[in-house]
């Protein structure tokens, strides 16, 4: 038993500090980025979610630049690069994504100068790399009580509009003719989304990000109708996504090439991709047992 | 600034600035900003895994790496969006094939250990990071993805501004975006060596964006596009071979400034309209 045991779970895995804090901050973040993700992908703003994260990098070259901590940076500039696209005051789908494109264009640009300047200001070559995709492994315990904080304010901005953004995001004309201010919602809605794409940019990643705030809330919506469901199950999968790339990372260490380890990101990514071909297989599997249900009772009520 | 390797960048400069203009104009009538920021991004992960098989400066079959790299990925990246979006939500689609191939592509990266500053130039583009070998490859690309845009001109514009009156004249939608998005993987492949897999996609949008805003007409409107995105390109080159600074950043820029000027544009327009009654909505605008 412990042996198939060690097998699994490299020596030392249950030991490790890092190991923990990747364990605690990324569950964290799954939680957050689930039920905030639910959200993005029901308004279709994946791509906002996507380009509040990446323009994060930009706030986090200028950190590194000013040698204060990224996590603000990344805050600073996502929250702002959310009210511009806000403010552009575009409502149509298509418009919209192009202001977002064009507000995420404009940010990298910015990230690709302090980038440059990061690089030949202090030769941290890995600058670019470190910003733009991070890794779980350098959540550190100190970050911990932040990560917490950040969660928390998301988290509550969602839960107290809960009921105004579900509805304002399945039909906005609904909402605004039952009294929803549709806009104030939304404008909310996007601070807590840049506040939880920010976050999870900052600790585990610009691409992890994305990956988390958008794989399992789409999976989820595949295997349930209810929101609330939805919220517990797409966080779930989150954290399973997240806690099985961290060990297949750790066990990575023992696989060719000898000693590098394969970048624990490539694995969260990898899970929460599986995920989404398995919940859609499960939601066609399902659909054709229901139909073939119903051909059998309608043959019955023809038959009897 | 005219001789040598230079002489190399403005050619490559030029054709990037006609085939991101011309493909520029699609990709903002369907509102695909999108995936066309997706395919480049990702088309990243291709680049890196050629740089670990070849290496960073190898070539495959007489053609740089890089440029093969890219192609695998971006062609990849843009089937495996149409594959994805037709079982579920196009961004989510889009999202997700994204991840997946920077998923890999850092991977790669990891297992390469190549050094940061190629990376660096890779991401954010290089005045000279183009081998003048490279310079037929991209021009038989370029005039691919002309030549195909013209060919799917009137089904694109159809399935584009009138989708359903596309559909009911025979123009199948999701082929159109199928064949759409691999001229964007092709667009993709010769242009990122120069601009770089961020900031590809900020050329595509900026110079349409704010075309849109002073014509109606398509026509016009793909012309006037082109046009300033070869200023903006030949503007980006230059001033970053004076400065040093990534090129990326003035294309990335200028695209905004652009898509601003355009906007302040309508309003000033919209502001001051004589009441003739002589001015037709945009076509796009219907989109």
């Amino acid at each position: 038993m412990s042996a198939s045991l060690g097998a699994i779970f490299g020596p030392g895995f249950f030991g490790s500090a890092p190991v923990h804090a990747a364990l605690a901050g990324g569950a964290i973040v799954a939680v957050v980025t689930g039920a905030v993700g639910l959200f993005t992908v029901l308004r279709s703003q994946a791509f906002a979610g996507h380009a509040l994260g990446e323009v994060g990098a930009t706030g986090g070259a200028v950190a590194l630049l000013a040698g204060t901590s990224p996590l603000y940076g990344y805050l600073g500039i996502a929250i702002a690069a959310g009210a511009v696209i806000e403010l552009l005051g575009v409502q149509r789908p298509r418009a919209r994504d192009l202001a977002t494109g064009l507000v995420l264009g404009a940010g990298l640009g910015l990230a690709a100068l302090f980038l440059y300047l990061d690089t030949t200001a202090s030769s941290t070559t890995g600058a670019p790399v470190t910003v733009l995709f991070g890794s779980l492994f350098a959540v550190s315990q100190s970050m911990l009580p932040e990560i917490v904080v950040l969660s928390a304010v998301s988290l509550a901005i969602v839960v107290a509009c809960y009921r105004m953004l579900l509805l304002s995001s399945l039909s906005a004309d609904l909402a605004a003719a039952r009294g929803v201010p549709v806009r104030v919602i939304g404008v909310a809605y996007l601070v807590a989304l840049a506040v939880a794409v920010s976050l999870a940019a900052a600790t585990i990643g610009a691409v992890l990000a994305t990956a988390l705030v958008i794989g399992p809330p789409a999976s989820a919506l595949r295997l349930t109708k209810r929101p609330g469901l939805a919220v517990l199950v797409a966080s779930v999968i989150g954290i399973v996504a997240v806690w099985l790339g961290v060990l297949l990372a750790y066990d990575s260490f023992y696989w060719p090439p000898a000693g590098t380890g394969w970048p624990v990101s490539f694995f969260v990514v990898a899970d929460v991709f599986a995920f989404y071909l398995l919940s859609g297989a499960v939601a066609r599997l399902r659909q054709s047992a229901r139909r073939q249900r119903r051909a059998r009772e309608v043959a019955d009520v023809a038959g009897g | 600034m005219f001789s040598g390797i230079m002489t190399t960048t403005w050619i490559a400069a030029t054709m990037v600035a006609l085939v991101a203009g011309t493909v520029g104009f699609f990709v903002v009538l369907r509102g695909a900003a999108f995936a066309a920021h997706a395919v480049p991004h990702g088309s990243f992960g291709g680049a890196a895994g050629a740089a670990l098989l070849v290496g960073i400066d190898g070539s495959i079959l007489g053609v740089s790496g890089t440029i093969v790299g890219l192609l695998v990925f971006a062609v990849g990246g843009a089937l495996g969006i149409a594959w994805l979006g037709r079982r579920g939500r196009h961004d989510v689609a889009t999202a997700l094939s994204l991840v997946v191939m920077l998923g890999l592509g850092l991977l790669f990266l990891s297992l390469s250990q190549d050094y940061a500053p190629a990376i660096y130039s890779l991401l954010f583009g290089e005045v000279t990071g183009v081998p003048s070998y490279d310079l037929i490859p991209m021009a038989v690309l370029g005039a691919a993805c002309i030549g195909a845009t013209v060919l799917l001109y009137r089904p694109l514009m159809l399935s584009s501004v009138l989708r359903e009156v596309g559909e009911a004249r025979g123009v199948r939608g999701h082929r159109v975006e199928t064949g759409f998005l691999l001229v964007v993987a092709l667009a993709t492949t010769m242009t990122v060596p120069v601009v770089g897999v961020l900031l590809m996609f900020s050329l595509m949008i900026g110079p349409a964006a704010g075309a849109r805003c002073f014509t109606d007409n398509p026509r016009t409107a793909i012309l006037l596009t082109v046009a300033i995105a070869v200023l903006v390109v030949w503007i980006a080159v230059a001033v970053s071979y004076l400065t040093n600074w990534p090129i990326g950043f003035f294309v990335g820029v200028s695209g905004a400034l652009v898509y601003g000027v355009g906007r302040a544009w309508t309003a000033h327009r919209v502001r001051h309209a004589i009441p003739d009654g002589g001015r037709a909505e945009p076509v796009a605008e219907l989109a």
